[in-house]
């Protein structure tokens, strides 16, 4: 295996499109490695992007915020403007692994590492996140929610790298939350989870909303009919009934050790709900 | 294989070596430069036995590569005691029996400072929280936190 840590972005996605063997991105490492030492990865190359200017770099601006690719879970919740504009977003993201894991684990990780389980990708997506992406070819920018294609891939083709999450500005009246079910209090991996996040209106009636959930499907899910749900109301006890029931509708999930079918169908419109309670008073919802 | 060779900053003395382009940090720390006081668990970042701060952020160096930490500061369980005097975490550990096989005893001390040193004053849930990334099959983990509360208790009266 070869290691290199170029200081320019295109150098390092030249370096990727070039190599003939395997290579990887490194942030990290809190999955690359994992997966070396286990014998499931032989990488011929890892690039180590975090000399690159910038990676390490959470950025406000009037479009909203530019996180860099390299932006571990510890800096998330260090920052405090990040964090009370996007706190559903910092939770999901904080859940991730131990502290030694949030001093290294990054959110584009979470996201290519493509687990229909990441934590922080529905918070991403309920958030209408985006990502800048820059190859061999130039550079684009696509939703968080067409990253991942199955489990274990994305949709990035040879030599393209994610350099940073673009989170939109936090309009006025508007939250985010972000929960998960695990068996135990910490440090595990979601059996179910939900994201959203919420705009109200001056009266406190939500004029938009994205719903997303988490470990039901084979890719991290937008559920567009539970926003619907309950986009016009005040979240009355009928909106959320029928939330929850769009939410669970959504859901295909596969039956494993960590939860059945049934229990993770189920469970997926009872975190919804209790989501969305949470980011509508966060929006300084009554 | 070709060797990386890295310049890096080890419980503040410059540190060269020479290590595997795929060779973790805690293997480097342990069978390169004779710093065995990580100690390697599980190898996967489950156990928190190797951690270490790399630029003051707590890891875990079984998940840093060795060719990662050019010009890093790297602090280990070696550096914690100035000299004879040990550290006060070092001190309570001792007296509230706060190890037995004392394997997971090195990374529980460097988490238990990165923890009080970023909060002085935590609770037992945040210390328990904090210490979460670090296993311990002996003590069944009070000890661990009566010692960390003592050490804070002591280090906000000095």
């Amino acid at each position: 295996m070869r290691y290199e840590a170029p200081d320019s972005i295109k150098a390092a996605a030249t370096m990727l499109a070039k190599e003939k063997g395997a290579a990887f991105v490194l942030a990290g490492g809190t999955d690359l490695l994992v997966k070396m030492k286990g014998g499931f990865l032989e990488p011929d190359l890892v690039v180590d992007i975090k000399r690159i200017k910038g990676m390490y770099d959470i950025k406000k601006s009037a479009v909203g915020f530019r996180i860099g690719a390299a932006v571990p879970g510890v800096a998330l919740g260090e920052n405090a403007a990040l964090v009370k504009a996007w706190p559903g977003v910092v939770e999901a993201a904080n859940l991730i692994g131990s502290k030694q894991v949030q001093g290294r684990c990054t959110m584009v990780g979470n996201m290519c590492n493509a687990s229909p389980a990441a934590d922080s990708v529905p918070a991403l997506i309920a958030a209408g996140a985006k990502v800048a992406i820059v190859g061999p070819k130039g550079k684009r920018t696509i939703p968080v929610d067409q990253v991942a294609v199955s489990p274990g891939r994305t949709s990035l083709k040879k030599g393209e790298i994610i350099e940073a999450i673009l989170l939109p500005a936090r309009p006025a009246k508007s939250g985010d939350a972000y929960l998960r079910f695990i068996p135990r209090t910490e440090m595990d991996i979601a059996v179910v989870s939900a994201g959203v996040n919420l705009e109200l209106d001056a009266k406190g009636v939500i004029k938009d909303a994205r719903v997303s959930l988490g470990a039901v499907a084979a890719t991290v899910l937008l559920v567009p009919a539970a926003a619907k749900a309950i986009i016009g109301s005040k979240l009355d006890a009928a909106a959320l009934e029928k939330l929850a029931a769009a939410c669970s509708a959504a859901c295909k999930p596969i039956d494993d050790k960590r939860g059945t079918i049934e229990f993770r169908t189920k469970v997926a419109g009872v975190l919804a709900r209790r989501a969305v309670m949470i980011a509508y008073s966060r929006a300084g919802g009554k | 294989m070709s060797g990386v060779h890295v310049s890096t900053t080890i419980n503040g003395d410059p540190v060269e070596f020479v290590c595997n382009a795929d060779e973790p940090l805690l293997d480097v720390l342990r069978d390169r430069l004779g710093l065995t006081g990580a100690k390697e668990g599980c190898g996967t970042g489950d156990c928190g036995a190797c951690s270490v701060t790399v630029n003051g952020r707590l890891v875990c160096s079984c998940l840093v590569l060795g060719a990662e930490v050019g010009g890093a500061a790297i602090e280990t369980i070696e550096g914690m005691a100035t000299g004879d005097q040990l550290h006060p975490l070092q001190k309570n550990f001792i007296s509230h029996a706060a190890l037995q096989c004392g394997i997971c005893t090195p990374g529980f001390l460097i988490a238990a400072k990165a923890l009080l040193d970023k909060n002085p004053d935590p609770s037992e849930e945040e210390i328990r929280f904090g210490l979460a990334g670090n296993l311990c099959r002996c003590t069944g983990y009070d000890k661990i936190v009566r010692a960390v509360q003592a050490t804070a208790k002591e280090m906000r009266g000095a």
